[in-house]
């Protein structure tokens, strides 16, 4: 196969890579989204598709900054995507909720949300402690184990299958190559571009993202960078679809615009072991009845684990080699969040070769292990 | 469209279909018991509401669920038909209390 040659290459077509790619259309880059194929892990399809802001940021105020500038920015996203691509990402964006069941879980919440936001540089959002008869305002049906629970008008949900599916297509229609079934095995720097060698030939690139997902673990040493990130499995159960009784999600527990009601929660550190574990499924099913007790007759029709890209300290990564200027990694685990700043304000920068201002707080050198002086 | 044939040998019973009564016989499943009262469709989709009806008879399409004594969502080929029994079928999604928002 003959060699493809681009100026950007964007490795990992999952919602991180097609998200910058679909930021980089029309300006006018020769432009490769790869994608490794229906065998990679795909945390673009397992997601639970929440657009969410409140608790983001607690240990480092720049993340709160970014995850609000995306939420904030999500509006213009949906709409450009619908624009281009006639395609519905079912944005609904009007405030999310964070129930507790009992008066310790809600102290604990909102003290842990007064330390978030009393951070020293944290640019505020809106966030609120609502009592019971609050949330029963907003989500009649609750049931009356909730206590009340923490609010932020930013939060919001969408169909997430639907937005990987308009990024692509958006990418696609202004002269992209989407390359399917391209898993990138070797990257070879070499004087003033880059080597992909895939499972589908090579393609030669001006400068490379990588936007792998777990893959960025092995695909950044390769380019000089470091990008320790590791596997955390989380799990959603499907129900039935149901009439609309959710007007707004909650972090855990929320109906799509098909009518469907999804459960979503979990963190488990297990390697790459994708399988469910029904204990977990059990105790989540259980909360979300607590939570709405009209849920109880609503049957399961199926569920599965995901896993989610974990940095050693949860926060994403953006950097430029030093060693090999021209490759970059990207690497998160808020693919539908940051999908509005990956777009709109990642994508162009990366097409000029740098990173915009507000990445720079995410460096990949704070992984690096220093010596003892 | 359908029709019985004439070896027919289960016993009548009596059901209900949208409350009206229909014969269905003795070892029909409800979606055999759908056809041979005329009933094509069984229920509209949740998503365009476009009419569905039972179409693999093995229990793996779900294009016949109907509500059964109450219960939404019934497959009605992996149900066999029983006297008195009420079949309902459906419009869109399937109901569950609805209460009204207010906006926050």
């Amino acid at each position: 196969m003959s060699a493809a040659r681009v100026d950007v290459a964007v490795v990992g077509g999952g919602l991180v890579g097609a998200a910058i790619a679909f930021g980089m259309r029309a300006l006018g880059v020769r432009l490769a989204l790869l994608d490794e194929g229906d065998v990679a892990h795909r945390a673009a399809r397992g997601n639970f598709g929440l657009i969410w802001v409140q608790g983001k940021g607690f240990g480092m105020a720049a993340y709160g900054g970014w995850t609000q500038a995306s939420a904030r920015e999500w509006p213009r996203l949906a709409a450009l995507l619908h624009e281009e691509t006639g395609i519905d990402v079912a944005l609904r964006q009007a405030g999310g909720l964070h129930a507790c069941l009992t008066a310790r879980e809600l102290d604990v919440r909102a003290e842990r949300m007064a330390r978030l936001l009393a951070q020293p540089g944290f640019e505020p959002y809106p966030i609120e402690v609502l009592d019971r008869a609050a949330v029963a305002r907003r989500l009649p049906g609750v049931g009356p184990d909730v206590v009340g629970g923490t609010w932020s008008a930013l939060d919001g949900d969408c169909n997430p299958l639907r937005l990987l599916h308009a990024l692509h297509a958006g990418v696609a229609r202004t002269g992209g190559q989407v390359l399917a079934g391209h898993r990138v095995t070797r990257i070879e720097p070499a004087a003033g571009r880059f080597v992909l060698h895939t499972s589908r030939g090579i393609v030669e690139c001006a400068r490379v993202v990588l936007a792998a997902g777990l893959a960025n673990a092995t695909l950044a040493p390769m380019v000089g960078l470091n990008a320790p990130v590791t596997p955390n499995k989380g799990q959603v159960i499907v129900l039935e679809r149901v009439r609309p009784f959710l007007p707004y999600p909650l972090e855990t527990l929320r109906q799509t615009d098909e009518g469907t009601v999804l459960i979503g929660d979990a963190q488990q550190e297990r390697g790459f072991d994708e399988t469910l574990d029904t204990a977990v499924l059990a105790a989540m099913a259980a909360r979300a009845i607590r939570v709405f007790p009209l849920l109880r007759d609503v049957r399961v029709t199926r569920a599965w684990a995901a896993l989610r890209v974990m940095s050693p300290d949860g926060f994403p990564v953006y950097a430029q080699s030093p060693a090999c200027p021209g490759a970059f990694v990207v690497t998160c685990h808020s693919g539908v969040t940051l999908a509005a700043v990956h777009a709109l304000a990642l994508g162009a920068a990366l097409a000029d070769g740098e990173l915009p201002a507000a990445a720079r707080a995410f460096p990949a050198d704070r992984f690096d292990v220093r010596a003892a002086a | 469209m359908f029709a019985r044939l004439p070896d027919t040998t289960g016993a009548r019973i009596a059901i209900s279909i949208d409350g009206e009564t229909v014969d269905a016989r003795a070892g029909d499943t409800v979606a055999a018991a759908l056809f041979a009262a005329g009933r094509g469709a069984c229920r509209s989709t949740p998503v365009t509401g476009a009419p569905r009806g039972p179409f693999c008879m093995m229990g793996v399409c779900f294009d016949c669920m109907v509500e059964i004594d109450g219960r939404p969502n019934q497959q009605g080929c992996a149900t066999r038909v029983a006297a008195g029994m009420r079949i309902v079928t459906q419009r869109g999604a399937r109901a569950i209390a609805t209460p009204d928002a207010e906006s926050p």
